[in-house]
């Protein structure tokens, strides 16, 4: 892998590689979370903090942790982090706690969280790991915001509960359908702004999963493309 | 008795997992392409949410007992971890034919979000062990249900959409277009017990 410069780790998520806009992951709190845009704020913020503690303990600890075991490490690391973030919360934003909800403890799920501590945390330095974990935050809670503003301001005429638009409201986009709607309208509007370039990801599949690599069901699938091209080139033969 | 069958109901049909908590939702979009793996997904979940359900429970109690009900995040996704990779391995040495079945998806399910909130929801709604595990029971029904579904729907509909797609929805968009209508179709069922 080449050297890259500290500013393009730290932009790579928040613009080329946004968690949520391009790689398609950490869908869960991103659809309940953006129901308005205090919300969004508050679970980027919770999950940002939580990701750059863990890169960095991650990476500085990336030469101690046994390779076999290092899934159960991560997840345990982090846990550490989430229940530290859920206190604050706790103590500091009560109200956040309450309409976030279970999702701040499934923060140790969030796949952005766990998936840049493997693709990211246990390869490379301190500081190259703490400026990924900061962008890659800042992208989640751009994501998040964009989102939450849009339902927020269509769903009740309201940002950050100050009156926009008087008198209007469409409830659709406050309800859990909407947050499917307009995470499906950014995607849709994002190819087009980009002519499908910026979209890797043609699909939704295991590809994005953080645990693709140590997964049996991505053995699984290749066994079955391998057995199918068999049978398609006996085909062929006869 | 009538109480179970509310929670049962209602977190099928009301409160989906899926459809109207979003938990589990990279499941739901990733597993969903295929009918085959989508029927063997919700099994494992409905398999490790019930075995969650009975082991964190007492878990709970043990912890709130000791006063360090705190430390819930932490030892619930440990004590998740490892009963799947013991159930793998269990399953494995005992019953080779469910493991076949099932046994490719139990990894996924240690980062799902399904089970850890039901596990943490049944202990913020109080509920007693008989509720937690009908609740238990009915997320993963309801996860089922929702996830049977949409894989049909894709496995039909929407492999080859082609053209009649516009440009800039094909793919993920219109995925999550197919989602919020079932999202709303689910809707229609609020309201209903209470």
């Amino acid at each position: 892998m080449d050297k890259k410069s500290k500013l393009s780790i730290l932009t790579n998520g928040i613009i080329k590689e946004n968690p949520v806009l391009i790689l398609l992951i950490g869908t869960c709190p991103t659809l309940a979370t953006s129901s308005s845009l205090s919300n969004g704020l508050g679970m980027g913020v919770a999950a940002t903090a939580v990701l750059i503690c863990s890169n960095i303990v991650i990476s500085a600890l990336r030469k101690i942790i046994p390779d076999k075991v290092r899934i159960p490490c991560y997840i345990v690391l982090i846990a550490g982090f989430v229940t530290i973030v859920q206190f604050i919360v706790k103590a500091y934003a009560p109200a956040l706690d309450k309409s976030l909800g279970v999702f701040l403890p499934l923060i140790v799920v969030n796949c952005i969280i766990l998936g840049r501590a493997e693709a990211f945390a246990n390869k490379n330095s301190v500081i190259d790991s703490a400026l990924d974990g900061i962008g890659m935050g800042i992208g989640f809670t751009l994501a998040l915001a964009a989102m939450g503003s849009i339902r927020e301001l269509l769903g009740t005429g309201c940002l950050l509960g100050k009156t926009i638009i008087p008198n209007f409201s469409i409830g659709f986009f406050n309800l859990a359908p909407g947050g499917f709607f307009v995470y499906g309208i950014l995607i849709a509007v994002l190819i087009a702004a980009t002519k499908g370039k910026a979209l890797k990801k043609t699909n939704f599949s295991c590809g994005v999963c953080p645990m693709y690599n140590s997964c049996n069901l991505a053995e699984a699938n290749e066994e079955v493309a391998a057995e199918a091209a068999a049978v398609a080139q006996k085909g062929a033969e006869a | 008795m009538t109480n179970l069958i509310i929670i049962f109901l209602s977190i099928v049909f009301v409160n989906n997992f899926l459809l109207s908590q979003f938990l589990g939702i990279c499941s739901f979009l990733g597993v969903s392409n295929k009918m085959s793996s989508a029927v063997g997904m919700s099994g494992a979940v409905v398999f490790v949410m019930i075995l969650a359900e009975a082991v964190t429970w007492p878990v709970q109690q043990i912890l709130d007992k000791f006063g360090i009900g705190y430390l819930q995040t932490v030892v619930f996704i440990l004590v998740i971890a490892a009963l799947v990779q013991f159930v793998e391995m269990f399953m494995k040495k005992f019953l080779p034919s469910l493991q076949k079945a099932l046994g490719i998806y139990l990894p996924l399910i240690t980062t799902n979000c399904a089970i850890l909130g039901a596990t943490i929801n049944a202990i913020t709604f109080e509920y007693s062990f008989a509720q937690s595990m009908i609740y238990s029971f009915g997320a993963g029904c309801g996860y089922a249900v929702a996830m049977i579904i949409f894989a049909g729907i894709r496995e039909e509909k929407m492999n080859d959409l082609g053209d009649a797609v516009p440009a800039a929805f094909r793919g993920v968009p219109i995925i999550l277009v197919a989602a919020t209508i079932m999202s709303l179709s689910f809707m229609g069922f609020t309201g209903m017990f209470q």
